[in-house]
């Protein structure tokens, strides 16, 4: 991984409270995996920023790297990897989601 | 490239001789599958290994050869199960 990606990455992560590597924007996901996550952000009323993969080929292999994770999307909130779709989704259902951004201090809508 | 479905079960399992691994393929498609895996080893384990554990029993195949795979892990609590 070239320095200018890795600096690209922390400075994302450590500039953006909630920090979403996505394939496609918040508004206009590329992919049904990084749109799910997207939507579980966007029903809790989270504020994050979603960076596009799709951009940035060396983006797209750096994030894989820098996390050790293999897949698209991957959720980061307060400089902490917190998973990719699969986890994301499950935290949301069983409401370890909500748990974590309060334990972080993120505002959010709870789940009625 | 896609990956069959036993192909996938048969890393994983190679990896985690004790799991319990049911695979769906999603769209029919050889290419979107999901996977539950059950087995002891996950036990104090975050949910992150617990997924890391699983794709690297796939050899780097995840994000290649294998598009989709949705993963969904449980510890196996011993006589419970």
């Amino acid at each position: 991984m070239d320095q200018q990606t890795k600096d690209l990455i922390t400075n994302n992560i450590d500039s953006n409270d909630v920090c979403l590597f996505m394939k496609g924007t918040p508004d206009a996901p590329q992919c049904g995996f990084s749109m799910a996550v997207s939507n579980i952000l966007k029903i809790l009323d989270v504020k994050f920023v979603g960076i596009n993969v799709l951009e940035n080929e060396s983006l797209r292999q750096a994030i894989k790297e820098y996390s050790d994770w293999p897949t698209i999307p991957q959720l980061y909130v307060k400089k902490e990897f917190v998973g990719g779709c699969d986890i994301i989704k499950e935290m949301y259902e069983n409401g370890e989601l909500s748990k974590l951004l309060e334990s972080k201090n993120i505002e959010f809508k709870a789940k009625n | 490239m896609a990956m069959n479905l036993k192909e996938i079960e048969t890393l994983i399992k190679e990896a985690l001789p004790d799991a319990s691994v049911n695979i769906q393929d999603l769209a029919g498609d050889g290419n979107h599958y999901s996977a539950t895996v059950i087995s002891s080893e996950f036990s104090g384990k975050s949910k992150i290994e617990q997924h890391k554990m699983v794709y690297n029993s796939l050899k780097g195949k995840m994000g290649n050869e294998l598009h989709a795979l949705a993963i969904k892990t449980q510890e196996k609590n011993g006589s419970t199960n």
